[in-house]
């Protein structure tokens, strides 16, 4: 199946890729995956993969074995929104274990999985850099910290309302 | 509040855009360096300051940037680490966030004493936001003649880049970072060569933390033999310490090096004390990689002086009474939290950023987060304690790179400080299996 | 140079690493898992080598600080390193064999490799008799690479060297390393075989049984199979090869392999897996097995490792 990018995402590859000596397009591997993913609801297919590889000349045994080793590319379906909720050390003496079972109960899910209209995947994460202003979650490029359990039904109301009446 | 010389006009308005830093007196530097002083001479203002590498190893900045192979003609890189993801730091999100021309002034200079064309900021892929923030600033800088071709007529040029990383704490090690930007999986490459001779694209390259390269702006501005005289013997300047746990104002605090822990963390100007008043039990100073110090050891070191927050005075004592500084994210824990727990979310955190490409780390960290994890959920068994020591002591030093260090220093700390809240977690597995399940010292065990 | 293993000196040329020096010596030798010396970049990975060195060079001869990885450190004039005679380097040997068996399935009965494994040879020489691991192993989801490989991942022990016979003998790639830490494996990532003209020597180089020739898959035991020298006219490779016999049947072909279990050439699938009569080859010898194997006890040399005899006469100490 052929994998088609919006002129908006092409735009943006080609001034990713301009950023690297034109020898070395496979430096554009990790930014370039973050521009598509975005645009392919949130993960990557084999056949996006493939195209990346196309575009960047590189093998696409090259762009699986980088998507399978960083934790930001996702290869299978995900929700429309991703809650990244931070567990190590310092989240967790703040209380982030409460956080996980609040959401859970709340979206009726489990770590790692998606809710059925898909609109919310729950996930837990090792730290992401936020740790004075514990406990935090990652939805997207947006940080919420400091996190209450009234925190996150606003927050969950605020992303969830507008596809359904359920949140 | 001390010496400020990095988060000086933190709040000052717009501090975050190129007029308001520069209203400030940012990019003088430029003026004064470009054109002006060899890049050697800037090489030797960095040595002459004493600045430590601010991401965790402490190495002297100016000797790593001698260390240059000079001799080829390949283009040589400066690569800025901002892959910040040790555990408890917290430190250079603030510094790009806030004031992302400091850390780009930073670069210019840097980039200037070391000879690039080219450099790039490699930033942890969570970040994204703050990517957007630095490619704004950079934007600004261009059209300000700041960077390109010909900075303000000194001839000089340097083209500036962010690259964004995508989840993995190990692109923070060095040949990690150059083989993540090349494209490729971040695998730690095995040194030598190191990358002052071989690394990005095979060229001359040195990677340095976010703070090194911002602490360059004031080392230039106020020459580095005044720098010096900041601090306490070789932990010369500043340093941006990350506070987090259970204390009443955590945050990021810029602190001259030498403070005393104890004033750091009950002083009203930086951590403020403990959370509901409690007592302190532990504290990792220098993010989740270093020993952790319980209270006993925290205050004072071995010889009875107070212990500073100084690279020598933390480790001292080596790792029986004493931890490091590290990347300064300073950890603080009150006497309700449990050491196992906590040690098991380190071991959980290493084993998750293991990349797996050799074997102690790839099956050690593994191990540990498995018997760790027994041991927090009441599972263990007794021998498990040794057994524990035993996998940390195959991990340490036989890996390739310091993740391995890192993965089991913390579980030797904690064994070696707290072994008794192993013991109770092994003995009274019933008991841990409740809520709360913290060894609390007053209780009698022998009717448990 | 010279270098000085286990008090054993020997002159070496400049870019020498230590193992390629302990190896010149030719006793008191490394093991090695990962680094293999016909792939550029192999080794570092598996720990299994790493030694001590105890004085840098004549011109600094301060210790290195930590263990280093004897495949991967070069030489310098006057350097002095201890293997077999430090105790730190047998713990160190000892906990890397046991985090390579912590997963392993230990399923030698039914594997194809068990009497020409380094990992047996390394779990007989470093291990311990009982495994101290009370976890569930690691398992993996079995792909087909093709008709003519046979690929376990629950055996693999991540050496590489598969990935970079792909790399540095066959025109594309088609598998490497997925994911990361302890769920790494190799794989195609999708369903693909394998299949080039040399894809077959990733068996050759396969330290464990993670790689198999499926056309001796159950056949045999490598003990009961006599291997024979022989060579043919190929136009892909040198055509040079060992025949393993059992009775007048070829089971199966490999590369020539050294004393250090590499082989001598790698040779062409067609060789490999098609050119299973006599009749295809020109017979030369008894193939000589120098290493210790359980192989060997066909031609009655069977070995135990080699310790130099000047190291046997000393205590150990350090």
């Amino acid at each position: 199946m052929d994998v088609q990018f919006s002129q908006e995402s092409i735009n943006e590859i080609n001034r990713i890729i301009a950023q690297y000596p034109k020898e070395r397009k496979k430096s554009a591997l990790l930014p370039v995956l973050h521009v598509v993913q975005k645009e392919t609801n949130g993960w990557l297919s084999v056949d996006t993969m493939d195209k990346v590889a196309d575009i960047l000349a590189i093998k696409p045994i090259e762009v699986y074995e980088v998507v399978t080793f960083y934790t930001m590319y996702f290869t299978k379906p995900v929700g429309k929104y991703v809650i990244e909720v931070c567990q190590t050390g310092p989240c967790m003496i703040c209380g982030s274990d409460k956080i996980v079972s609040y959401l859970e109960s709340k979206l009726g899910i489990k770590v790692g999985e998606t809710t059925s209209d898909n609109i919310f995947t729950l996930r837990t994460v090792e730290c992401l850099g936020a740790c004075g202003y514990a406990p935090m979650l990652q939805i997207g490029e947006q940080y919420y910290e400091n996190l209450t359990e009234e925190r996150i039904d606003q927050i969950i109301h605020e992303l969830g309302s507008t596809y359904s009446d359920k949140y | 509040m001390g010496v400020q010389l990095l988060l000086e006009h933190l709040n000052k308005p717009e501090i975050n855009t190129i007029d308001g830093y520069i209203k400030q007196g940012g990019y003088r530097t430029l003026d004064k360096v470009l054109g002006k002083m060899t890049p050697d001479e800037v090489t030797e203002e960095v040595k002459t300051a004493g600045l430590r590498g601010r991401g965790g190893a402490g190495f002297p900045t100016g000797m790593k940037w001698s260390f240059l192979d000079k001799s080829t003609d390949k283009p040589r890189y400066l690569l800025c680490n901002a892959d910040e993801s040790e555990p408890g730091t917290f430190k250079d999100r603030l510094l790009m966030e806030k004031i992302p021309h400091l850390l780009i002034e930073g670069m210019i200079v840097s980039s200037y004493a070391l000879g690039c064309r080219t450099s790039y900021i490699y930033i942890r892929g969570e970040y994204m936001f703050i990517l957007r923030i630095l490619e704004k600033a950079i934007k600004e800088a261009y059209a300000k003649g700041f960077l390109g071709e010909n900075i303000k007529g000194s001839g000089y040029s340097l083209d500036l880049y962010v690259h964004p990383g995508a989840g993995a704490y190990i692109c923070g090690e060095e040949t990690a970072l150059i083989e993540s930007l090349e494209g490729k999986r971040g695998n730690p490459r095995i040194k030598p060569p190191f990358p002052a001779v071989s690394g990005l694209w095979g060229c001359p390259t040195i990677v340095n933390n976010v703070e090194s390269i911002a602490a360059v702006v004031p080392i230039l501005n106020m020459g580095g033999s005044e720098y010096a005289k900041i601090g306490i013997g070789r932990s010369t300047g500043t340093k941006l310490i990350s506070a987090s746990g259970n204390i009443n104002k955590p945050g990021v605090y810029e602190i001259e090096l030498g403070l005393p822990v104890e004033e750091f963390i009950y002083s009203d100007e930086y951590c403020g004390g403990i959370k509901g008043g409690l007592d302190i039990k532990a504290c990792v100073p220098g993010g989740s990689s270093v020993p952790i110090l319980p209270k006993s050891l925290l205050f004072k070191e071995s010889n009875g002086n107070p212990r500073l927050m100084s690279y020598e005075s933390l480790s001292e004592g080596g790792f029986e009474t004493g931890s490091m500084l590290g990347s300064g994210g300073f950890i603080v824990y009150d006497e309700k939290q449990c050491i196992v727990k906590n040690t098991w979310t380190f071991a959980r955190f290493y084993h998750h950023e293991s990349c797996g490409q050799c074997s102690p780390c790839r099956e050690g960290t593994i191990w540990l987060d498995k018997v760790l994890y027994n041991i927090e959920h009441g599972l263990g068994k007794e021998s498990d304690i040794d057994l524990l020591w035993d996998i940390q002591h195959g991990i340490e030093g036989n890996t390739i790179c310091p993740l391995g260090d890192a993965a089991a220093w913390p579980v030797a700390a904690a064994i070696r400080h707290f072994r008794h809240e192993f013991e109770y977690h092994v003995k009274y597995p019933h008991r841990v299996k409740d809520d709360d399940h913290v060894y609390q010292p007053e209780m009698n065990y022998t009717t448990a | 140079m010279k270098v000085t293993i286990d008090d054993i000196s020997i002159d070496v040329p400049p870019g020498t690493t230590i193992l390629e020096a302990a190896r010149m010596i030719g006793e008191n030798v490394p093991p090695t898992m990962c680094y293999y010396s016909k792939l550029e970049g192999s080794g570092g990975k598996c720990r299994s080598c790493l030694v001590k060195v105890t004085k840098g060079s004549e011109k600094d001869p301060r210790p290195m600080p930590k263990l280093v990885a004897s495949c991967r450190t070069n030489v310098m004039d006057g350097m002095e390193v201890k293997n077999t005679t430090s105790p730190e380097v047998l713990q160190a040997r000892k906990s890397v064999t046991e985090f390579l068996l912590i997963n392993h399935p230990i399923d030698c009965p039914v594997c194809d490799q068990a009497g020409e494994c380094d990992l047996q040879d390394l779990s007989y020489e470093h291990g311990l008799s009982k495994s101290r691991y009370d976890f569930k192993k690691r398992i993996f989801d079995l792909i087909d690479i093709g008709e003519n490989i046979q690929m376990h991942m629950t055996r693999c022990i991540m050496c590489y060297r598969c990935v970079m016979v792909a790399d540095q003998l066959t025109p594309e790639r088609v598998h490497g390393v997925l994911n990361r830490g302890e769920a790494s494996e190799i794989s195609t990532y999708i369903q693909k075989a394998i299949d080039n003209e040399f894809s077959g020597n990733m068996i050759d180089v396969c330290p464990v049984g993670a790689l198999t020739d499926k056309t001796f898959r159950f056949k045999s035991r490598v003990w009961f199979t006599k291997p024979v020298y022989a060579h043919r006219d190929c136009k892909t490779c040198s055509g040079k090869v060992t025949l393993w016999y059992q009775g007048a049947e070829v089971l199966r072909v490999t590369g020539r392999k050294n004393k250090w279990h590499e082989v001598e050439e790698f040779i062409c699938n067609d060789c490999r897996f098609h050119k299973k009569n006599t009749e295809d080859w020109v017979i030369e010898s008894a193939a000589t097995i120098s290493r210790h194997s359980v192989i060997s006890q066909n031609l009655n040399v069977y070995e135990k490792p080699v310790i130099h005899k000047k190291l046997q006469e000393k205590p150990k100490s350090e």
